[in-house]
């Protein structure tokens, strides 16, 4: 018998079978009468003053009920309390080609688009940015007036002494890295269904519901709040169920604010779903970066010192930069045991759709260059690269140079893994021309010890109703979006009140009727919302046990639940099978139970009882206590909260997660197409509550790192994104996907919810420098420019065998990257870009005079 | 545009309905019909998320005219279950996974159950190629392939004489 009887086994998820038969409703599934749909015209330039807007045409169309504009809803907001700068549509000016200008409510989608066309907007074109370099020399023409030379935020950190570490080091190595811009692509569009009620006494406009597709139903209904200046009480948001977020649903997306703004407006419920196009301009992806890393370590491979300066290319607004920003110095710890670091970040705001958090933010970009330049220096030193690894492990329990705590630590376990089953020692080096083999590691936070926004409340909170029918409900905020958080809450609560999972009933992310979580966000729902579960259960739990004790006149010390029974430690439980016992209820037979089979409830007296069915100790708790109700929440520890310099609030978590991995490639030298065969990728999750769903994550982390590794790039001219779409964006295929060999170590973590930890981002990060560590391994090329696509691996195979040069990557050296490539330069509105289409907008403008 | 009456067949069951020439399969089984389980994904056809099985075709119904098929069998997920119980398919994506976000879970169903109709023992290259045609965002694919291995040997077992002779 093992120690736990519902986690650690692998279930379907809760919600499964509602996704199988298409039973279950995503947002855009719903629909109220009266709805309107809205639609909304975006912005043709990149940087422009709004001089004038004339809805007046749209609005005599037949069949529109509404057109809002930035005046409507001029209230400005951000997900980041120091970023609040964005407003629902744009108010005098347009940062971005697909910015939001104007929202038509009609009657129907043809209806809408029709309007949209009517809308005159008289645009005053600005200089635009869109190269992160430049656009920090900026001096006018500033994106937003209040951020000097484009410069969102810089951090300087320095810990310990890194000039001495360089000064004792052996060897120093120094590149610069850049990894290009990649989106969530999540299958599910946004979409935010938005209804007002009347209020009964007022008789004016009252309550809004908003049913949206987030991540963040609280941040949405705080948002909300804020904009539409209502009080947060009378904002009700619904999450229902969400098809994928990644982090593209992890913060305010416009379309969630337009849609209440003209729900407003046109007095009756307005949705909106974003065409695909629409949701790459919405982004918050991962931002183009650029990473001057310089790394230095004794012979033996030891590392001294670190100094890591990186520039992110934003977008036009804040999002989540300044935590994306801290998020690539923190974790620079954590990982190995580093005793001094330099960090200067610059986050930088250009003319493009704003980046904001995507899996393992802000760590994966800094995590390629430092795996892909440890891998250069075992090269260099003649190292085994895995043993290197080794050489630099964390001793734990410890507290790294930059103030982060760490406790469990599996990576030394995750390291020897992959490197067994690869059979890393007999076939690295070995393998045949063209064919090769790459390690790296990676870690991430099981949630942020600190919130957004900072005050004590606890990160999560559940309750847990329990009533005579033997049902248990939870309601949690937090927010399954595929993760399997429902299935996590109700497993957690199963376990602890030893009754079976369909017993189980999750209500989540209602904020109505769910107590406050902060979402599914960096990888914090199983750590916080499973503490908070755990608690809220073990509540509840202390009154059915107090009652069962009395029943069974035994100490409650000595009460154990478990399998759907209550019985005496010690003594084997008569009927274990939880079937049977739910049989015995099914007939009606539940003691003191009246809700089902007799309608007569009798009340025998019959002395102290051996053992009880769960649902005779739910009553008999209801009889002694009256209403069963349990709440627990959690807030991350003091100690994991961090040290105290500026920036200190993001990188501490209270537990991380480790991953290595190991990536068997090949490589076409005609072609420059990299085929991986076969990643190994250990993950260390503290205990795997449900390990199919831990592996599916930690499949689908390395997949996602696969598809930035090898093909995902968004490609930008002119800040006009090239590919917005499935197909160009080329999100790998079942084709193109290679076997991915999961395996699970369990480190205990003292504090996760029975010593789980996070499973869903860390190994993202891992898999883009395995990848290129095993180029290296094939073929002898360093790739320093991520995605590896063949056009790339073909440069640099060619400038290796010394052939003649062709121009396939625009002037940039894959292997020296100085610069991000940039598809047509940023100088457009200075007339000297490349020659655009006559029907162009952009060029219309500069040749027109209207630029400049 | 002016509507038109037409019927449609979905599900072994007959609809009319007044719908625009130019009104997409995907639209009228999503809005008109409410069977929402076909999911709209993109806009140019490329994610398979709103697939569904015209005569035994797995088809994007994103990119076809309602009026179109007329006279044809329309299947989509709602019409897949086992007698109101999931069907083994949707039972194995469950339970090992294949389905996550479930977004793309619908497009899928239509796609495997058209392969395992076509081909009982697919190699794992021709399951590669015939889910090619459906993106998947959360999964990275290896869950999928092990619940349609599942689901085919579930099936052999079940089809051998002697097993299926043993449990009589």
């Amino acid at each position: 018998m093992s120690d736990f009887s519902v986690i650690g086994k692998s279930i379907a998820m809760v919600d499964a079978a509602g996704k199988t038969t298409g039973a279950g409703k995503y947002t855009d599934d719903l629909s109220l009468s009266g709805m309107l749909v809205g639609k909304i015209l975006h912005s043709p330039y990149p940087h422009a003053l709004i001089k004038r807007i004339d809805t007046s045409r749209a609005r005599t169309l037949e069949g529109v009920v509404a057109v809002v504009t930035g005046e409507d809803a001029p209230n400005q907001y951000g997900i980041l309390p120091v970023g609040h700068d964005e407003t629902a549509l744009a108010v005098g000016k347009v940062r971005y080609v697909g910015d939001n200008v104007a929202c038509v409510a009609a009657v129907s989608e043809g209806i809408a688009e029709q309007a949209l066309e009517l809308i005159e907007v008289e645009y005053e074109p600005l200089p635009a940015y869109f190269d992160p370099e430049d656009s920090m020399k900026a001096e006018g023409d500033l994106i937003h007036e209040n951020r000097p030379n484009n410069i969102e935020k810089d951090y300087h950190h320095v810990f310990g002494d890194p000039e001495k570490g360089f000064a004792e080091a052996d060897y120093v190595a120094e590149a610069r890295y850049i990894a290009n811009e990649v989106t969530h692509a999540a299958m599910e569009p946004h979409c935010t269904l938005a209804a007002f009620e009347v209020d009964p006494h007022s008789g004016k406009q009252g309550r809004l519901t908003v049913w949206s597709s987030t991540q963040v139903p609280y941040y949405l209904q705080h948002k909300l709040s804020l904009v539409l200046e209502l009080p947060m009480s009378q904002i009700r948001v619904i999450k229902p169920l969400v098809g994928g977020g990644f982090g593209g649903k992890s913060e305010i997306i416009p379309l969630e604010i337009i849609a209440a703004v003209a729900a407003r407006a046109a007095k009756a419920p307005v949705k909106i779903t974003y065409t695909r196009e629409e949701v790459f301009w919405a982004h918050r992806g991962r931002p183009r970066t650029i990473i001057d890393l310089k790394t230095g370590v004794k012979n033996d491979g030891r590392v001294t010192s670190v100094a890591c300066k990186v520039i992110q290319d934003g977008g036009a607004y804040c999002s989540y930069g300044v935590v994306t920003i801290l998020y690539s110095g923190a974790l620079l710890g954590a990982l190995y045991d580093i005793p001094n670091i330099r960090y200067d970040g610059y986050r930088v705001l250009t003319n493009k759709p704003a980046c904001g958090a995507m899996r393992g933010h802000g760590t994966v970009n800094v995590r390629f260059a430092f795996e892909s330049q440890m891998d250069e220096i075992a090269a260099t030193l003649g190292l085994d690269p895995a043993e290197m690894r080794r050489t630099n492990l964390l001793k734990p329990p410890t507290v790294t140079v930059n103030g982060l705590r760490v406790l469990s630590y599996g990576l030394p376990e995750c390291i020897d893994h992959v490197i067994t089953r690869s059979r890393w020692e007999e076939r690295r080096g070995k393998l045949p021309k063209g064919r090769g083999l790459g390690v790296a590691c990676s870690h991430y936070v099981s949630g942020a010890a600190n919130s957004i926004i900072r005050s004590d409340m606890p990160h999560s909170t559940v309750n847990i109703k329990i009533d005579r029918d033997g049902g248990v409900v939870v309601y949690t905020g937090a927010s399954e979006i595929g993760q399997g958080s429902d299935t996590m809450t109700a497993q957690v609560v199963a376990e602890v009140l030893g009754c079976s999972l369909s017993r189980v009933r999750v209500i989540a992310a209602d904020t109505d009727l769910t107590p406050i979580d902060l979402g599914s966000y960096s990888s914090r729902v199983t750590f916080m919302a499973g503490n908070a579960a755990l608690r809220a259960a073990e509540d509840v739990k202390k009154n059915i046990v107090s009652a069962a004790a009395r029943r069974m006149n035994c100490a409650p010390e000595d009460v154990v639940m478990r399998d759907d029974s209550v019985f005496k430690r010690d003594a084997e439980p008569a009927e274990i099978d939880a079937i049977s016992s739910e049989a015995e209820a099914a007939r009606g037979h539940v003691d003191g139970q009246i809700l089902r089979g007799s309608v007569l409830q009798t009340r025998k007296e019959e002395g102290a009882k051996e053992q009880l069915g769960f649902e005779e100790a739910v009553v008999a708790a209801i009889d002694v206590h009256g209403g069963l109700t349990g709440t627990g929440s959690y807030a991350p520890p003091v100690e994991a909260r961090g040290g105290k310099h500026k920036g200190a609030g993001v990188g501490p978590s209270p537990a991380y997660s480790y991953s290595a991995q190991v990536a068997e490639v090949s490589v076409d030298e005609d072609t420059g197409e990299v085929t991986v065969h076969k990643i190994w990728a250990a993950h260390d999750c503290g205990r795997a509550l449900n390990p199919v769903a831990v592996e599916g994550q930690v499949i689908g982390s390395v997949w996602m790192g696969l598809g930035q590794a090898l093909q995902e790039e968004m490609v930008w001219k002119d800040g006009l994104l090239m590919n917005p779409g499935m197909l160009e964006y080329r999100s790998p295929s079942s084709v193109e996907s290679p076997e991915v060999e999961c395996v699970i170590v369990e480190s205990i973590d003292p504090e996760g919810p029975f010593g789980a930890k996070e499973a869903g981002e860390g190994s993202l990060a891992a898999t883009i420098p395995a990848i290129s560590n095993a180029i290296y391994d094939a073929v002898g090329v360093r790739l320093r420019e991520a995605p590896f696509t063949p056009e790339r691996v073909l440069a640099a195979l060619r400038a290796k065998r010394g052939l003649k040069k062709i121009d396939m990557t625009e002037g940039i050296d894959p292997t020296q990257p100085a610069r991000l490539r940039e598809h047509g330069g940023s100088l457009w509105f200075r007339g000297k870009g490349p020659e655009r289409h006559p029907l162009d907008p952009a060029r219309q403008g500069t040749s027109a005079g209207g630029a400049e | 545009m002016k509507k038109e009456l037409i019927e449609l067949r979905i599900n072994g069951r007959m609809h009319e309905l007044a719908v625009q020439p130019n009104s997409l399969l995907l639209d009228v089984l999503r809005q008109d019909l409410d069977l929402t389980g076909s999911k709209r994904g993109c806009d140019d056809s490329s994610c398979g998320a709103c697939t569904v099985q015209v005569d035994g075709v797995p088809m994007l119904s994103c990119t076809m005219l309602a009026a179109s098929c007329q006279g044809q069998e329309i299947t989509t997920v709602e019409g897949i279950s086992d007698g109101g119980g999931l069907a083994a398919l949707q039972k194995a994506y469950g339970d090992f996974g294949g389905s996550q976000c479930g977004f793309c879970t619908p497009g899928f169903m239509m796609t495997v159950r058209w392969l395992l109709a076509n081909n009982p023992d697919p190699s794992e290259d021709e399951i590669r190629e015939a889910l090619s045609s459906n993106l998947c965002r959360c999964t990275g694919y290896s869950q999928m392939y092990q619940a349609i291995r599942a689901v085919i040997e579930a099936e052999r077992k079940s089809s051998q004489p002697e097993l299926a002779g043993a449990k009589r």
